[in-house]
């Protein structure tokens, strides 16, 4: 059985992501930004019947259940998604997957993170506080990367590009071309972190390195926000005669925890589950009208361009160079802006993935609509390059 | 962090405690670690092709019919990438900037994520050939890192 076309993506919520929040309960913030999905679909909280959500601060376990108990609903399916980055294009499959099977009809996927500048004891958040007072764990991670100071994921991704650099050669300049061109995106959108935050290849160049080569401005900066998803069979999407994203393809891939043991670093997952998403869709590459890349380091565009098959391995520099990756120039990339400007809400930074693919398949962008926008890809990328989920959305089933 | 927990000690001279995280040895991977307070890198390999693993395991993942067996590796190998953390990585590395983290690709074939150590970082390369050194953290714990090869 193919999931083509069995499910659509037919209401979207979504937070302006902010740098902090105060006082609010991410369990708070999941139930509003659901509630926003479910009026957005135009039908009643009651209608769904299936939950999808991730572990939160307030229900590190029995997340899924803490939330459907909240929204009063009886859920027929729910469910946890762990896919780091990949999670909410994680959800949005499993929900297409659900539908498809008939274990359900209408499956609410949410996805977001509270942040405080201050913890509860009143002392300031650090900048960088990745790892610290996690409580002992003795996984292999804990045990073999993180007494190395392999914590967070900035170095990881730091590593990549200086064996793609070493492999294939890419110049500072076609890496900062990706943030720059995200940036502009985001200034046409004003529910982007960085609207109005024009910013050239120059401010990126000059941008202090994190991790060699990456500087600043092409580093996703953690902040708080929420973001939602109502997925419902075909049938029901046509019924509700308002526009649809269906989901024409989905392929998902998985191989490490750890970049250490990652098969290749410039060979990614990215190509098996894109690979099977174009495939059960019949979509070619060229029909892509917007690629909705998981941008966590402009690095992460440029291996996931290559491996989804845009171009050939090695070619991505080139590929930069030559295409305008802007939502109004020939290759529209993250027309919402991308994590990089946009922001990263935990997962929820994922998930703005998912939701920009369907709204301008569904052609409600707006400002920054793609012109004659039929289909969309999609890619949620988990950990270091870990975790791949590949979606193509369309808009007739 | 480090400021939390660098309380001297009754009686004694200040303490400076490692702050960092360290590994908690699993009864699978303590041989490895009782092998590198030794000064010894110990990998594990293939019974049945001799390939090498890192890290330890219970079970091998060359197939259901192959066992794994210890050996003492020579601890050469090559950078395989590399970063130069320019800014702390976390808060317990706050005075560690430049920190080279890198993943050497060891002789005998596997992975390691680790640190290159005596090494100018702006001169830390891809393919690099380096030796494994072992820096003794605190009493119980020694971390495999490793130093360029020098010549």
């Amino acid at each position: 059985m193919s999931l083509r076309g069995k499910a659509a993506i037919v209401g979207i919520g979504e937070f302006k992501p902010t740098r902090y929040t105060e006082g609010a309960t991410t369990l708070g913030m999941l139930v509003e930004v659901g509630r926003q999905a479910v009026a957005d679909a135009g039908l009643e909280m009651q209608e769904v019947d299936g939950l999808i959500t991730e572990n939160f601060a307030e229900a590190p376990f029995m997340a899924p259940s803490t939330v459907v108990e909240y929204l009063g609903i009886r859920a027929k399916f729910a469910e946890l998604v762990d896919l780091g980055g990949a999670t909410g294009a994680g959800m949005a499959a499993r929900a297409a997957m659900a539908i498809a099977s008939g274990l359900c009809e209408t499956v609410l996927c949410v996805t977001g993170t509270r942040r405080e500048a201050r913890s509860p004891s009143g002392q300031r958040r650090s900048a960088s506080s990745g790892y610290a007072g996690r409580r002992v764990d003795r996984s292999p991670y804990a045990e073999f990367e993180a007494p190395y100071g392999a914590i967070g994921a900035n170095y990881g991704y730091a590593m990549i590009a200086n064996r793609y650099r070493h492999e294939y050669g890419v110049t500072p300049e076609q890496l900062a071309k990706i943030a720059v061109a995200q940036r502009y995106n985001a200034c046409h959108n004003p529910g982007a972190m960085f609207f109005g935050q024009p910013i050239t290849i120059e401010d990126v160049l000059n941008s202090p390195v994190i991790v060699d080569p990456l500087h600043m401005l092409e580093i996703v900066m953690p902040c708080a926000g929420a973001a939602a998803l109502v997925v419902t069979s075909a049938k029901k999407a046509r019924r509700l005669r308002r526009p649809a994203a269906y989901v024409l393809g989905l392929g998902e891939q998985t191989t490490h925890r750890s970049i250490t043991y990652a098969p290749s670093l410039t060979h990614t997952a990215i190509a098996a589950a894109a690979g099977k998403a174009f495939d059960m869709a019949g979509v070619r590459r060229k029909d892509i009208d917007v690629a909705s890349i998981y941008d966590c380091y402009t690095i992460t565009v440029l291996l996931s361009i290559e491996d989804a098959g845009f171009c050939k391995k090695g070619q991505g520099g080139r590929f930069v160079d030559d295409h305008n990756l802007q939502f109004d120039g020939d290759f529209p990339l993250n027309p919402h802006g991308g994590q990089l400007s946009f922001g990263q809400a935990g997962t929820a930074g994922g998930m703005s993935h998912v939701t920009e693919a369907a709204r301008q398949v569904m052609g409600r962008a707006r400002g920054r609509q793609v012109k004659k926008c039929r289909f969309a890809f999609v890619n949620g990328n988990g950990g270091i390059m870990s975790e791949q989920v590949s979606l193509i959305l369309g808009r007739e089933p | 962090m480090s400021e939390d927990s660098s309380a001297a000690t009754a009686g004694g001279s200040p303490a400076i405690p490692y702050g960092k995280p360290l590994p908690e040895p699993t009864p699978v991977t303590q041989p490895f670690w009782d092998a590198a307070r030794e000064g010894r890198l110990l990998l594990q390999r293939s019974k049945k092709t001799g390939k090498a693993i890192f890290y330890p395991r219970s079970v091998s993942p060359f197939g259901p019919d192959d066992e794994l067996e210890w050996f003492e590796a020579s601890g050469r190998g090559a950078i395989y990438t590399y970063t130069v953390g320019r800014r702390p990585v976390a808060p317990q590395w706050a005075n560690d900037p430049p920190l080279i983290i890198a993943i050497v690709e060891l002789e005998e074939g596997p992975h390691m994520t680790t640190n290159i150590v005596d090494c100018d970082p702006d001169a830390v390369k891809v393919g690099m050939p380096v030796t494994a050194v072992f820096d003794a953290v605190t009493p119980e714990v020694t971390l495999v890192k490793f130093r360029p090869v020098s010549g």
